[in-house]
């Protein structure tokens, strides 16, 4: 295949990516966005191998498609949607992973630099050493959010001492290396400098993820994604090829735009959200303050929650990371259709950062057959709460807190949040009365027009529906 | 110790309530009590003698019966002289009192050495709700004030287009949005009135609307949260401006509920003899402050009286008027008194003065005058929006999802674009040709993503996560380009493996990225 051949299904891979995304604009034309990704993705694959493979190659390609594909594809058939956020954060540390195995190689390669004036050659090092860096960040900064997501490390705040002074001394460290790297004579010499920037990089991003809680782990997922995009794009640069670098910017740009959004459904600064700490230091002073909600919380059983929802006309149910602990999707879904067919008006409010990840409630009820017609968003519904009769808050928290708009003092001051407090009645179900990620006590609790029904989501929600049943 | 509660039947005259029913009776009987009633005591509220025998109670033919053989008495209406000559020493009597209203008949029950709790000194807190039985009678009487209006109105309150002619609806103003004006609000929108609602405490607004009703203001800043979530005296200013409103409201409604009460002072004067003469004939007033000396100065308590062309409505005894409901609900709120004060089901009252709702509902202990109490605690203080948050959330609200098209504030413009020239400077005068090309194609990426991207919907989130994260396998390149290239000399072996191991996990993220993102879309429906 000749380079120009190469170049224009290049281009339009290119296309088919950016309409790709287009599709995602509403779930109708979502899954032919997803076909046009496939598709994009063969052309590109399969024009790369037929013009930059020697035929010895093949074989080696093929079979580590084949390994790879069909490991993907396993985990893909296999994932809970619960574990969605975690298969993520795994993906994102390959897409690392392999951006600095392409660098190492790149480097190594003694004919990557032929004809190249020494300009080049030191924009060409300068590409490889930001490559690698990125790539090693996305790798362990991944792998810890993994780790996190999946319970395997505990999603507390890990706090080290002066860690802005350790982050700052490592990045002057890498900084210094890069200098020296790109002093040292083209080929293995640059190899120490390459290798310590490696570890360090690793470290940083271990550190990063460590810092940053559960709460925050919607902004670090798509952080992360930001990050392998632009690791991407770096590796672009390395080799020259346009349609890695559009990828790449594609990618990242999308990573870094949901990290904002995310940002702002808490009211948090983005550099405040990676400086980490969320919930570990903030929590002293709002336990000491002014605001500490007084009152009785009133609890209630299955039995009678099953009584306020069936003399209800209009239900509003909130979900969050707690349904997706306790698995409750599926019995929310039956519910929800028994109380529409008793003909009432059920919908759900997501909260932006409800759930480990952007748009993780969504996806566990997709999964449960809710249709996403009734899904709405924060601000689509919560003009509506003064006129629903029962807002059903489920294993969330913090994103149902009053406290956000009435208590200035509040760690989570200014955030917007869904107003239930305004409903008729409202309904929290939570294992115990302890506090949220942010670590903020919830007033909500305390009103008057509230209930609580302590216990398991998923074994009081079987409860309810038997007795919606009965 | 099982004690016994009696229920003599109502002695005030035209009082048609009873202090208990037959569902109380089987629940009091689970806390233990054994229950006598007096024979005919439900009568007026159409409870009969048998439907009390069948859920547990023993009916004695006399109250003389019911008072020697009681330990506690439950009663609606304060005693009378001649049923306290009936009370022993030790002896609790349950039921409105008004303490502060009848000071000598809390002198001759004190001088019986009985314990009383008067269900009007119920504090005003959250978990005292239940017991609250002022609140549970002002919803019966702001429910049958409306029903009165209706009975002695002229007119439909529902606008209709007949074949007879067109009906316009009533007009209703209520004043004062508490227990019993909410409760008129909601049976008069209910009966398809336009219903305009004003109180003195600007937070009850989303109340009234939330009912039906529309709020209408005084335009005068004060506010008149008191508290125990009742209303203040105000101050002068804010009368004349209240006048003003009701005077011009007077002249347009055709049904005036007013239900204005401050606690421990006479009922406050809101219309005058001008605002009823300035009324269309046929108009009503129902005046549910009749029994403080009522909010119009024309009121004459527990009557209906005509004045210049208006009904105004006097009654005192809604509640009484429905029987059955305020029976039922009074019952319930002293089974729930009992419940308070018999938390070991023991079947006996246990007076606990440090227990905040009892000490205050007790207004003599033994003999000893125990009113006042002291003041409660607030609980349950509606939390005071501070004027800063309310702003900020409205600002964080607008635009969500769609930034693309927010402006920037002009400095930080100014300022990205100076950082943008500089680095555009930079680049131009020192990167060689070929970065440069890559560059502009990069850059131009990244503005089609954040337009692509701002377009995606928020429940597609996850999904754009996990497609991003399959098209960012296309690093597969890098390592296919380096696996085998044509026509180039020997090459060290490791980078062979470190292409193959790209290609394989970039695979797994391929494949899977794009598997996974296919079933989840597939999952969502309509």
């Amino acid at each position: 295949m000749s380079s120009t051949m190469v170049s224009i299904s290049y281009l339009a891979a290119i296309i088919l990516f950016i309409l790709s995304l287009g599709g995602l604009s509403n779930p109708e034309s979502s899954r032919r966005g997803n076909l046009y990704g496939m598709i994009g993705m063969a052309i590109a694959v399969l024009a790369s191998i037929a013009g930059r493979v020697a035929p010895g190659g093949l074989a080696w390609v093929v079979v580590a498609l084949v390994i790879g594909g069909s490991v993907g594809l396993y985990l893909a058939r296999t994932v809970k949607m619960t574990q969605m956020p975690e298969l993520v954060a795994f993906m994102h540390s390959l897409v690392g992973l392999v951006a600095m195995l392409v660098g190492y190689a790149s480097y190594i390669d003694p004919v990557a630099l032929t004809g190249m004036s020494p300009a080049e050659v030191k924009i060409h090092e300068m590409e490889i050493y930001l490559g690698v860096l990125i790539g090693a960040v996305t790798l362990s900064g991944s792998v810890i959010a993994f780790g996190k997501l999946s319970g395997r490390i505990s999603g507390k705040p890990v706090l080290l001492p002066g860690r802005h002074w350790l982050n700052l001394l490592g990045l002057l460290i890498v900084i210094y290396f890069g200098y020296a790297f790109l002093q040292a004579h083209p080929g293995r010499d640059g190899m120490l400098p390459l290798v310590v920037m490696s570890v360090i990089a690793l470290a940083f991003g271990v550190h990063m993820v460590m810092a940053i809680g559960g709460a925050d782990m919607p902004v670090v997922v798509s952080m992360l994604n930001s990050y392998s995009g632009w690791a991407a794009a770096a590796t672009g640069f390395m080799l020259s090829n346009d349609l890695l670098i559009v990828t790449g910017a594609l990618v990242g740009s999308s990573g870094a735009i949901l990290s904002y959004i995310m940002c702002r459904a808490m009211n948090r600064k983005f550099l405040a959200v990676i400086a980490g700490g969320f919930g570990g230091e903030t929590k002293a002073p709002a336990a000491g303050g002014a605001a500490q909600p007084a009152g009785e919380v009133v609890s209630v059983t299955a039995q009678e929650t099953a009584e306020l929802l069936r003399e209800a006309k209009s239900v509003v149910i909130v979900p969050g990371y707690g349904m997706a602990v306790a698995q409750a999707q599926h019995t929310v879904f039956e519910i929800t259709k028994k109380l529409r067919d008793m003909g009432k008006t059920v919908r759900f409010a997501i909260h932006p950062v409800a759930g480990r990840m952007p748009g993780h409630m969504n996806v566990l009820l997709a999964e449960a057959k809710v249709p996403y017609d009734i899904v709405l968003e924060m601000d689509e519904i919560n003009e509506d709460f003064p006129d629903t009769d029962v807002a059903m808050v489920i294993g969330a928290n913090d994103i149902v807190n009053p406290s956000a708009q009435d208590d200035p003092a509040s760690p989570i001051a200014g955030m917007p949040v869904l107003e239930v407090w305004k409903a008729h009645t409202s309904i929290v179900m939570k294992r115990s009365m302890a506090s949220g990620y942010a670590g903020v006590d919830n007033p909500l609790f305390y009103k008057e027009n509230n209930r609580m029904l302590f216990g398991d989501a998923k074994k009081m929600l079987d409860e309810v529906l038997a007795a919606l049943k009965a | 110790m099982t004690q016994t509660i009696g229920v003599p039947t109502e002695t005030f005259p035209g009082e048609k309530r009873v202090a208990t029913v037959p569902d109380a009776v089987t629940k009091l009987a689970k806390l233990g009590f054994r229950v006598i009633v007096q024979a005919g005591a439900g009568a007026n509220a159409s409870i009969g003698d048998d439907a009390y025998t069948a859920a547990g109670a023993t009916v004695v033919p006399d109250a003389a019966a019911v008072w020697s053989g009681a330990d506690i008495i439950f009663k609606v209406r304060a005693p009378s002289r001649d049923e306290v000559q009936l009370m022993r020493a030790g002896q609790v009597l349950v039921s409105f009192i008004w303490p502060a209203q009848n000071p000598e008949l809390m002198q001759e029950l004190a001088e019986r050495k009985a314990t009383v709790l008067a269900m009007d000194s119920v504090p005003r807190i959250s978990r005292a709700q239940k017991l609250d039985a002022l609140s549970s009678m002002a919803n019966i009487a702001g429910y049958r004030a409306v029903i009165e209006a209706a009975h002695h109105f002229g007119r439909f309150f529902t606008g209709q287009i007949t074949a007879a002619g067109k009906v316009p609806p009533a007009k209703v103003f209520v004043i004062g949005a508490g227990v019993a004006g909410l409760a008129a609000i909601g049976t008069a929108a209910g009966l398809g009135a336009i219903v305009r609602a004003n109180d003195t405490r600007p937070e009850v607004a989303d109340q009234i609307q939330s009912l039906g009703g529309e709020y209408v203001g005084v335009d005068y800043q004060e506010e008149g949260t008191g508290t125990g979530g009742y209303a203040k005296v105000m101050s002068e200013g804010f009368q004349k401006a209240q006048r003003e409103t009701f005077a011009k409201q007077a002249k347009e409604v055709d049904i005036i509920i007013t239900t204005a009460l401050i606690p421990g002072k006479p009922a406050p004067k809101l219309i005058t003899t001008e605002m009823v003469q300035s009324m269309k004939p046929g108009s009503v007033i129902v005046d549910l402050a009749a029994e403080q000396g009522g909010n119009c100065e024309l009121t004459e308590p527990g009557q209906v009286v005509v004045r210049h062309g208006v009904t105004i409505i006097g009654y005192t005894d809604l509640p009484s008027r429905l029987a059955t409901q305020s029976s039922t609900l009074y019952a319930t709120n002293l089974f729930r008194l009992s419940e308070e004060l018999c938390k070991e089901k023991d079947g006996a009252f246990h007076v606990n003065m440090d227990d905040e709702v009892i000490r205050g509902t007790t207004v003599i202990k033994d003999g000893t005058i125990t009113w006042p109490p002291p003041a409660p605690k607030l609980s349950a203080a509606p939390p005071r929006p501070a004027a800063k948050a309310a702003p900020v959330a409205a600002a964080e609200k607008k635009g969500h999802g769609h930034g693309a098209g927010e402006a920037m504030e002009p400095g930080r413009l100014v300022v990205m674009f100076a950082v943008a020239a500089v680095l555009f400077f930079l680049i131009g005068a020192y990167a060689p040709p070929a970065f440069l090309g890559h560059f502009t194609v990069f850059v131009l990426a990244c503005f089609v993503g954040y337009m692509v991207v701002w377009n995606v919907t928020p429940a597609l989130h996850t999904p754009l996560m996990s497609v991003t994260n399959a098209i960012s396998s296309i690093i597969i390149i890098g390592a296919l380009v380096q696996i085998a290239p044509y026509g180039e000399g020997p090459r060290p072996a490791v980078i062979l493996w470190l292409a193959v191991i790209g290609i394989a996990l970039t695979a797994i993220n391929m494949f899977g990225g794009f598997a996974v993102t296919q079933r989840m879309l597939s999952m969502f429906r309509k």
